[in-house]
């Protein structure tokens, strides 16, 4: 356990820059671009007379009923949230270069030749970057997003406060700590639905002996066409498109969190009969985790699952250091 | 004594180069061994089979492990300095010493740290900005807190300057080896390692060509200095090799009897890298 915490610190010490300086930067980037739009505004209205709340705003409040001022907080809520999207989009890149890289760099300057020569098993040296791609990269990344997500809020109140709006009452409609119990438990769900991706990319880390980024996207895309090109699908009475949606992208972007939301199957049937004023709804963990119930799933981490053994596998013999 | 390797037809082969050809041999424990050879001719295998970072054929034993499925545990005995710039470039010193002494249970963090207070490296030092030799000073400062009973030695001072040289060596016999401890070393600068060696191989195109002792190598081999009028009467001894000096002769021979030869001159014991370069004739021919 002792041996498995530090070979966790070592990768954090190795990829601080990705896993840590990724996401805050980005964080910072978005509240700053905020920052801007919000004084943008404040200039743009005060010079020709507009009021973006103010009084105007108040009134509208005011007068507001309640499904009006549920989307109010609706907004709110996907203001604090909109910080995740680019975040998250960024741990995705830096979570597909890390797997990557994971089991490749080392054995390109040697260095595999250091970590050899400590008595740890190729296992839970595999298995410690696993832990790194899917738990403490998306863990990481949550956190900032909700440090991001409190900020953000924040900042609007402040700004409203400033139109006579009362932060209380808007703070009341929004649903922070849904926001903030939804964005935590998507990393479970984040781990498991991540496995084939992190698998392949890592099994492919072991086992090429250069370029591991062009085997890791050459060889499911050239199948992909050959499978589109024969037809083979039809012999399992499937549509061609379903070994893109199944294979290709669950080996190459499951990395991506939000997209079992945005290719599974079971989502999509479902998000039609969503309320659609309640967008957190997309998020909560009450509709997300449905995804256990799927098949798809379950046979990712499967997958996944075997891919990674064959990592374990291929680090050990892979000799060309 | 016990062994601490024991290889019986160790064979290993790559695409269309047979590496290791049925070698077979025996470490003892407390010895010092020198594996010899030119470049390309298996020794750097024969290490990684021993440290179980490749596949072979043939049985491989070291300090009771099989070292292609124990290597972990093997590893705990076991320590290793490949030619150097192993040690990853991005980690700091105290990231490796913290490393290592939370992983390895036969560390001692004060040693490591009282090595390393002799040396100019800095706690928050990156690999990436030392040089050569500072990262060797590193790596042996973290294998010498390592209480193992078997260190293996791949080129370890290769592209060091001489101060750097000189100074790896004697740490390592005055501060690291002892009775328990066993070393294999493997270099191309045979002259800095010869008084040190207690055991010698030579390798040569995958095969153990020569597998003594020091004290072996002096009564078994001599080097005859012979003025050029008995040069014919000792060519009839069938020397292993022959070159001039100042117009004299100088002769090698393997197992020839001692009384004849120093009737003929001067008689000296040779040298390891004459010994090398005798035994390795033809080799790149």
């Amino acid at each position: 356990m002792k041996t498995f915490y530090w070979l966790l610190k070592r990768e954090y010490w190795e990829h601080r820059g990705g896993l840590l300086w990724a996401p805050v930067i980005t964080g910072a980037v978005f509240l700053v671009l905020n920052l801007m739009a919000i004084i943008t505004a404040e200039v743009l209205g005060s010079r020709h007379g507009f009021q973006v709340g103010g009084n105007d705003f108040r009134m509208m409040i005011e007068h507001a009923d309640a499904g009006d001022l549920a989307h109010l907080g609706s907004a709110v809520d996907v203001a604090m949230l909109s910080s995740m999207t680019l975040i998250g989009m960024v741990m995705g890149l830096v979570v597909l270069f890390y797997c990557l890289g994971s089991l490749f760099d080392d054995r390109r300057d040697r260095s595999v030749l250091f970590w050899k020569s400590l008595p740890v098993s190729n296992t839970s040296t595999v298995l410690s970057k696993v832990v790194s791609a899917a738990v403490i990269a998306p863990v990481i990344a949550v956190f900032v997003s909700i440090i991001c997500g409190v900020i953000q809020l924040v900042i609007y109140a402040v700004v409203l406060s400033l139109h006579g709006v009362n932060i209380w009452q808007l703070l009341t409609l929004a649903h922070p700590f849904r926001v903030i119990g939804s964005l935590l438990s998507a990393v479970p769900l984040y781990t498991l639905w991540a496995l084939p991706a992190v698998g392949w990319l890592m099994f492919c880390s072991a086992w090429s002996r250069s370029k591991p980024f062009l085997w890791a996207l050459a060889v499911p895309v050239v199948v992909g066409l050959m499978v589109s090109w024969f037809g083979i699908m039809g012999l399992f009475n499937l549509p061609t498109a379903w070994f893109w949606t199944h294979v290709v992208q669950r080996v190459l972007l499951s990395v991506f969190p939000g997209s079992s939301i945005v290719f599974s199957d079971h989502n999509l049937s479902t998000m039609s009969d969503m309320d659609s004023s309640d967008p957190l709804s997309v998020l909560s963990p009450g509709h997300t985790y449905g995804l256990l119930a799927t098949p798809n799933l379950w046979i990712g981490v499967a997958a996944g699952a075997a891919l990674i053994a064959a990592a374990v596998w291929f680090r050990r013999v892979r000799d060309d250091s | 004594m016990n062994a601490v390797v024991t290889a019986t037809g160790l064979t290993k082969r790559y695409k269309n180069t047979l590496a290791l050809d049925d070698v077979s041999f025996r470490i003892e424990s407390g010895r010092i061994v020198g594996l010899i050879g030119p470049n390309g001719a298996g020794k750097t295998t024969a290490l990684k089979a021993i440290l179980g970072l490749t596949d072979f054929r043939g049985e491989l034993n070291v300090l009771g492990f099989d070292p292609r499925t124990q290597r972990d545990r093997l590893m705990e005995q076991v320590c290793f300095i490949a030619d150097v710039a192993v040690l990853p470039r991005w980690i700091r010193v105290r990231e490796a010493v913290d490393f290592v002494a939370n992983v390895h249970p036969r560390f001692n963090r004060a040693k490591c740290e009282a090595f390393l207070a002799r040396t100019k490296l800095t706690p928050d030092q990156r690999v990436k900005q030392m040089s050569k030799g500072m990262i060797v000073q590193l790596h042996l400062a973290l294998v010498m807190a390592i209480d193992a009973r078997l260190l293996v030695l791949d080129e370890p001072t290769l592209g060091l300057d001489i101060l750097y040289r000189k100074q790896f060596y004697q740490s390592l016999l005055e501060d690291y080896f002892d009775e328990n401890k066993t070393i294999i070393v493997t270099t191309h600068q045979v002259e800095e390692i010869e008084h040190i060696l207690t055991d010698l191989m030579f390798i040569r195109d995958g095969k153990l060509v020569l597998d003594t002792d020091m004290d072996a190598v002096g009564e078994r081999f001599a080097e005859v200095m012979v003025s050029p009028d008995k040069a014919e009467a000792a060519r009839q001894l069938k020397p292993l090799d022959e070159r001039q000096v100042f117009g004299k002769c100088i002769f090698l021979f393997d197992g020839a009897d001692r009384a004849v030869l120093e009737g003929m001159g001067e008689v000296r014991r040779p040298t390891v890298s004459d010994l090398f370069v005798a035994t390795m004739k033809g080799t790149y021919a």
